[in-house]
C-alpha cells in the first residue's frame, strides 16, 4: 500500500528565492512524520503548499504530490478544498490569530461538517461539543457559544484540533502547535496529539524545532536545511546514529543526560544559514560543516545506509565515523 | 451588552445637551435678534416692541430655560417667518429629507460595497486600478454640476426621470444618486482597505484549510471583519446626507429640512434654526450610536469593553 502522503521534488519559490529545492518526504498511515529544521528552512511553507495554500506571492512545482494514492498537483482549488478539512486537515503556529474574532467557537467548528458533510447545525454541534470534551476541554456545551477572545492561547489550540478532528481526517498537519505556548501547555498539547493520532489511528504531519519532541512522538524523521530534506529515518536510527553532520549537529545541540558534552556550547552550530538563490550549486551545509571537502561544491549524491534511510552527502555511510 | 448601551446612550444624551446649549448660543451671538427682527427700516420704538413681543428682554438665563423646558416636549415655537409652529414645518419636511438620504446610502452602498470588494480581490490589478481612478474622478464632481449633468441627460433629453418635486419615488433617483456620489469613494475605499486587511488575516488562511467555499470565506469571514469601520463611516455619511444636502435640495427644487434651515437663516427666522440645529444634532448622535450598536453586533470583543 502506498503511503498516505507523497511528495516527491517539491520546490517552492517567492519571486528570486527558493525557499524549497526538491524535497522529498512520505507521510503513513498512522504515523506521526516530523518535519524538523533551523527556523526559515522552508518547514511551514512546505505544509502550506501541501495543502494548496501557498500565499499568492509562492509557485510550488513537484515531481508528484499525491494523497492517498491520487495526484492532488493537479487539482484546482475547488478540488483541493474538498479535501482540506475533510480528509487532510492543518493546525498552525498561531492560536492566538487563527480563529476568526467574530465568530463562536460553535459556529466555526460546526461549518466544517456542514460544508463537507450537508450536516444540519444541530447535529454539527452536536459533534463540536463532542470533540471539544475528546481534547479536554471542560464544559464544552458553554464553550460553543463563546467567541475566541474569551478563550486563553492553550484552549484556542485545543480548539483548533478540535475542529481540525471535526471530519474525521486521514492526515493532520500540524505546524509548531505549541510554539507560541507556555511550557506546561505544550506537554499538554503534544500529549494530547499523541493519543488522538493513537487513538483515532490519524497520520500526523509534525513541524517541530524541538527534537525533545520529536524524540517522544515521531514514527519518523525528515531533517531540513536550507530547503532541502537532508537526512530522512526512522526516529530510533536517527537518534542512534545520525548520518548527515547538520543532523549531528542538531543532535548534538540537545543535552542528554549522562551524555552532556562539555566540550561544546549548548544549541549551536557554528555559521549562519546561507542565502539561497536561483543557481545555487552544492551542499548549502558546507561553509558551517566540521567534514567539508572540496567536492561538496559540486552535485551531491543522496545515499541509502540501510532500507528507509536516506541523506544527502558527499561523504558515503563506510566513511562516516560515529558520532 | 446592557452596560455598553447603557454608557452609550449617556454619552448620547450628553451631547444632545451641548448642542442644545450651542444652539442656543450661536443664535444670540450673531447678533441683537430684536434688531434683525424688526428689519433694517425700524426706529428704535419698533425694535423694543419687538424686543418685548419676542421675551428678549428677558436675562438671557431664563431665555435658555424657557427655551429649553419647550424643546425638549417637541415644542419649538413659532417660526417668525412661516407663521406657523416649527414643529409642524419641520415635521412636513423631514420625510423628504429622510428619503433622500436613506436613497442617496442606498445607492452609496450598493454601488461602494461590491466594487470594493472585487478591488481588494484584485488587488493591484487592472481591475482595481480602474475602480480607484473612476471613484477619484467622482469625488472630484461638484454635486451641483453632477446634479444638472443628470437632469439634462436623464430629465431632458431621455425624459425618464421627473427632474424636481418629491411626487414619485422617480423624484428621488436623480437627487439620490447625486447625493450618493459624494459618499461612494470614501465607503469604497473603506470597504477596500479592510477586506484587503481580512484576506491575509490568519483565520482566513485557517478558513481555507477548513475547505470552506470562496464565497463563505470571502462573504462570511473576510467581510464580517471589514465592515466595521464602514459601518461607522456610513452612519457619518448619512449625517451629512441629511444635514448637508441643501444644495441637492435646491438644485432639484426639494423643499426639505435642508432647504429650510437655508430659507430660515437667510430670513433670521431663528427658532427654526435654533430647532433645525437641534434636531440635526440628534439625528447625528442617534446614527452614531446606531452604529456603535451594530458594530457591537458585529465584533464580539466590543461588547466585552
Ligand atoms: N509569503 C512569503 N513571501 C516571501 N518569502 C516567504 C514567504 N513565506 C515564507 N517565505 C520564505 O520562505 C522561507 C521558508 O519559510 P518558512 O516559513 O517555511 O520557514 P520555517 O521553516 O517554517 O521557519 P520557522 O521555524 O521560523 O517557522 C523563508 O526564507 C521565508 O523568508
Ligand atoms: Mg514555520
Amino acid at each position: 500500500m502506498s503511503a498516505l502522503l507523497e511528495v516527491e521534488d517539491l520546490e517552492i519559490s517567492f519571486g528570486a528565492l527558493d525557499a524549497v529545492r526538491g524535497a522529498s518526504l512520505e507521510v503513513r498511515r498512522g504515523e506521526t512524520h516530523c518535519l524538523v529544521g533551523e527556523s526559515g528552512c522552508g518547514k511551514s511553507v512546505t505544509a502550506l503548499a501541501v495543502m494548496g495554500l501557498l500565499p499568492s506571492n509562492g509557485a510550488r512545482r513537484a515531481k508528484r504530490l499525491a494523497f492517498d494514492g491520487k495526484d492532488i498537483l493537479g487539482l484546482d482549488e475547488k478540488g483541493m478544498s474538498r479535501l482540506r478539512g475533510d480528509r487532510m486537515a492543518m493546525i498552525f503556529q498561531e492560536p492566538m490569530t487563527s480563529l476568526n474574532p467574530a465568530y463562536t467557537v460553535g459556529s466555526q467548528m460546526a461549518e466544517v461538517l456542514i460544508r463537507h458533510r450537508g450536516a444540519s447545525k444541530r447535529a454539527a454541534l452536536d459533534r463540536a461539543a463532542e470533540l471539544l470534551a475528546r481534547v479536554r476541554i471542560t464544559s464544552p456545551g458553554m464553550r460553543l457559544g463563546q467567541y475566541p477572545h474569551q478563550l486563553s492561547g492553550g484552549l484556542r489550540q485545543r480548539v483548533m484540533i478540535a475542529m481540525a478532528l471535526m471530519c474525521d481526517p486521514e492526515l493532520l498537519i500540524a505546524d509548531e502547535p505549541t510554539t507560541a505556548l507556555d511550557v506546561t501547555v505544550q506537554a499538554q498539547i503534544l500529549r494530547l496529539l499523541a493519543d488522538l493520532q493513537k487513538d483515532l489511528g490519524l497520520a500526523i504531519l509534525l513541524i517541530t524545532h524541538d527534537l525533545g519532541v520529536v524524540a517522544r512522538t515521531a514514527h519518523r524523521v525528515s531533517v531540513m536545511y536550507a530547503g532541502e530534506v537532508v537526512e530522512s529515518s526512522p526516529v530510533d536510527r536517527l537518534f542512534h546514529r545520525p548520518m548527515h553532520p547538520y543532523t549531528r549537529g542538531l543532535l548534538s545541540c540537545v543535552p542528554v543526560p549522562g551524555k552532556i558534552r562539555r566540550d561544546q556550547p549548548l544549541g549551536s552550530i557554528p555559521g549562519m544559514v546561507p542565502h539561497v538563490t536561483r543557481g545555487f550549486e552544492g551542499c548549502a551545509f558546507r561553509q558551517r560543516c566540521p567534514l567539508t571537502r572540496p567536492d561538496c561544491a559540486g552535485p551531491i549524491e543522496r545515499r541509502h545506509p540501510d532500507p528507509d534511510r536516506d541523506y544527502l552527502c558527499q561523504i558515503a555511510p563506510n566513511e562516516m565515523a560515529a558520532p | 451588552m446592557l452596560q455598553f448601551l447603557a454608557r452609550r446612550l449617556l454619552v448620547a444624551v450628553l451631547v444632545c445637551l451641548t448642542v442644545l446649549t450651542f444652539a442656543f448660543a450661536l443664535t444670540r451671538l450673531a447678533g441683537d435678534l430684536a434688531i434683525s427682527i424688526a428689519g433694517p427700516n425700524s426706529t428704535a420704538e419698533d425694535i423694543e416692541v419687538v424686543r418685548k413681543a419676542y421675551g428678549l428682554d428677558r436675562p438671557l438665563v431664563t431665555q435658555f430655560f424657557d427655551w429649553v423646558s419647550r424643546a425638549v416636549v417637541g415644542d419649538f415655537g413659532r417660526s417668525y417667518f412661516f407663521r406657523e409652529k416649527v414643529s409642524t414645518l419641520i415635521f412636513d419636511r423631514l420625510p423628504i429629507t429622510l428619503t433622500l438620504g436613506l436613497v442617496g446610502l442606498g445607492i452609496a452602498l450598493s454601488v461602494a460595497l461590491p466594487l470594493g470588494v472585487i478591488s481588494a480581490l484584485r488587488e493591484g490589478r487592472p481591475v482595481d486600478r480602474i475602480i480607484s481612478l473612476v471613484a477619484l474622478l467622482g469625488q472630484a464632481m461638484p454635486s451641483f454640476w453632477l446634479g444638472l449633468v443628470l437632469m439634462i441627460t436623464f430629465g431632458l433629453h431621455l425624459g425618464w426621470l421627473p427632474i424636481s418635486g418629491t411626487g414619485t419615488w422617480q423624484h428621488f433617483v436623480m437627487p439620490g444618486t447625486v447625493l450618493a456620489f459624494s459618499a461612494i469613494p470614501a465607503l469604497m475605499r473603506l470597504t477596500r482597505a479592510g477586506m484587503i486587511d481580512a484576506m491575509s488575516a490568519d483565520y482566513i488562511r485557517t478558513a481555507r484549510a477548513k475547505g470552506l467555499s470562496r464565497t463563505s470565506i470571502v462573504l462570511k469571514h473576510a467581510a464580517r471583519n471589514a465592515a466595521m469601520p464602514v459601518v461607522s463611516i456610513a452612519a457619518v455619511q448619512l449625517g451629512f446626507m441629511l444635514g448637508g444636502s441643501i444644495v441637492i435640495e435646491t438644485v432639484f427644487a426639494l423643499h426639505g429640512v435642508g432647504f429650510l434651515a437655508w430659507e430660515s437663516i437667510s430670513k433670521n427666522d431663528f427658532p427654526t434654526v435654533q430647532a433645525v440645529v437641534l434636531l440635526l444634532a440628534i439625528i447625528y448622535t442617534l446614527l452614531t450610536l446606531g452604529a456603535d450598536l451594530l458594530n457591537a453586533v458585529l465584533d464580539p470583543r466590543l461588547r466585552a469593553a
